[in-house]
């Protein structure tokens, strides 16, 4: 069976388009029209874009004339997660409070692309301002998995991920600020990536935990998710978190990697078959001449309830400007207060009001030393443990999730929805790079649900990362 | 533990009204989170790690090739909520009588 254009991957569709197999203009159709005939049952995308015939033109002439030079994602369909801003196009956050608001400027990453002739078939949905790890939080609807649209495709990028799962675009941008790339890309069969922190610029990306958010990629192979990568870092005057190239001391991997597992963290808590596919690739890994040494972090057990106090901290001060008087939702009252009280009390979904309060709470005086400061060194600690645990490993593996997709109501309490990130959040708190790969799948209820399996690198190590996704994709099957 | 009342105290330092009708629900939210990230309690940090401060490095700049006035002044002012001319319509908050 051939695949259709819009199944291709990133790498396989720009050999298509410099063979002349097919047109951009023909790759961006198969993308668009599979997203205006899919998207009413998924909800993957909160807008589709008019196609660009400019952007499309100017593509298909430099594919013409650069050949091979013409950078890789040129002529090539994403999807926008909705708090990425492109020039003149709607950015909500998947918020009430920012529905109607439109971006006066392009996000660092949104330039990269454009200006290297990629282009976007629409936005995504995403629990509001990427507070949650199911996109059930979206103020505009929940977004279906399709693998299995009784479930949920994860979160907060859950609406990248399923336009890209469905083939609904070839790849996809997320954020990821906890998880929020790893886990949905696990939940849906894709590879997912949070970058070193700095590594790629967020100026034009909604804030919602400055000190942990990352753009990244989410695609259908580790070569693909490579080459988005490579097409948005780099150094950006406009984010001064942005790190320079070798701030950290890289050291060079051969081929055969230690994997450090964590197999104090997987006693309890993950399910019994995911954990048996988890310990099977790893056999599998070994069987190629990899070597698995057992790790200790310790403080792992701590990072959830550290993440769950310096996210909210963040997330209540980056959500302070949102106040119903520059832009965005803008609800009248008798005095000034009353018009900023209002505004953010009809703009903001419950999940948001919930961590703005968390956040107010956790800064506020009397309270500062327990949480946020405690929060603050159990971070420090962690990170010297990963730094410790990365001298006898190349790499730390363990599952992404600790469950697959859950059905949609299933953790309508907080604490088991927040749960979900209990081992992705630990790259976000140490700022080094993790990536999410397929290894398999388990059966639920007659469906077979995609699990993923993490791995973290030393800070700016992303090409460990890349190596060892491509061992597990090599393997997988086998 | 939470009470509903510390949690409309919040709400009113975020700047955020926390309904009637949410508050029963919402303070009891709260509270298992609260025990949860209390977790961190039980946490023993060694001694040298108690004034941890981030990684940090200088990132300043020259300031240069600053933006000609009114390069944004239109995208900027089509999102104001009330606008007359360029300005921001907000509400009279000093009186002059």
């Amino acid at each position: 069976m051939t695949k259709k254009p819009n199944e291709f991957s990133i790498a396989e569709a720009a050999r298509a388009l410099r063979a002349k197999e097919i047109t951009v203009k023909e790759l961006y159709e198969a993308c668009a029209s599979e997203a205006r005939a899919r998207n009413e049952e998924l909800n993957a995308y909160l807008e589709l874009f008019d196609a660009d015939t400019e952007a499309i033109a100017a593509a298909q002439a430099r594919i013409d004339t650069e050949g091979d030079a013409a950078p890789l994602v040129c002529g090539i369909p994403l999807a926008m997660k909705d708090n990425i801003l492109i020039d003149g196009k709607i950015v909500s956050a998947a918020s009430k409070m920012l529905s109607n608001y439109r971006a006066s400027y392009d996000a660092t990453v949104t330039k990269k692309l454009k200006a290297q002739g990629a282009l976007f078939v629409g936005r995504t949905n995403m629990d509001e301002f990427a507070m949650g790890s199911s996109t059930e939080h979206s103020a505009f609807g929940t977004t279906k998995n399709p693998i299995d649209t009784a479930r949920v495709p994860g979160g907060s990028s859950g609406g990248s991920a399923a336009a890209a799962a469905a083939h609904l675009a070839l790849a996809a941008l997320g954020s990821d600020t906890g998880g929020s790339i790893r886990q949905p890309g696990a939940h849906t069969g894709l590879v997912g990536l949070k970058p070193t922190y700095g590594t790629v610029s967020r100026y034009g990306l909604i804030a919602m935990g400055s000190s942990l958010d990352q753009i990244g990629p989410l695609t259908k192979t580790v070569e693909d998710a490579r080459i988005l990568y490579e097409a948005i870092r780099g150094l950006d005057p406009m984010d001064a978190t942005t790190i320079p190239e070798g701030l950290y001391t890289t050291a060079a991997v051969g081929e055969r990697m230690r994997i450090g597992v964590p197999y104090h963290l997987l006693e309890k808590g993950v399910d019994a078959d995911l954990l048996e596919t988890f310990t099977a690739t790893l056999e599998k890994l070994k069987a190629t001449g990899h070597e698995i040494i057992d790790v200790s972090l310790p403080a792992s057990e701590y990072a959830l309830p550290a993440y769950y106090v310096v996210m909210p901290a963040e997330v209540s001060t980056n959500l302070a400007r949102l106040d119903g008087i520059r832009y965005g939702h803008a609800a009248r009252g008798k005095t000034l207060l009353d018009d900023y009280t209002l505004s953010r009390t009809e703009g903001f979904g419950p999940e948001t009001r919930r961590r703005v309060l968390l956040g107010t709470f956790v800064l506020s005086a009397g309270y500062i030393d327990a949480y946020y400061r405690k929060a603050n060194a159990a971070r420090a600690l962690l990170r010297e443990q990963y730094t410790t645990a990365f001298a006898k490993a190349d790499v730390i593996a363990f599952p992404t999730t600790p469950s697959p997709a859950f059905k949609f109501g299933e953790k309508s309490d907080p604490v088991s929805m927040y749960l979900e990130d209990v081992f992705t959040v630990t790259a976000n708190l140490t700022g080094m790079p993790a990536l999410s790969v397929p290894m398999g799948t388990v059966s639920r209820g007659g469906k077979q649900l995609p699990i993923g399996m993490h791995f973290t690198a030393p800070h700016q190590q992303e090409e460990r990362l890349f190596a060892i996704g491509a061992a597990v994709e090599k393997v997988r099957y086998a | 533990m939470a009470t509903a009342d510390d949690v409309k105290k919040l709400g009113a330092l975020a700047r955020i009204t926390v309904s009637e009708e949410e508050l029963p629900k919402f303070t009891a939210e709260f509270d298992a989170i609260l025990a949860y990230v209390g977790q961190l309690d039980s946490l023993a940090l060694p001694k040298d790690l108690k004034d941890s401060k981030p990684p940090l490095r200088n990132v300043f700049r020259e300031d240069e090739n600053p933006t000609p006035a009114g390069t944004w002044t239109e995208k900027l002012a089509s999102a104001f909520p009330a606008r007359e001319g360029d300005s921001l319509v907000v509400k009279q908050i000093i009186s002059h009588d």
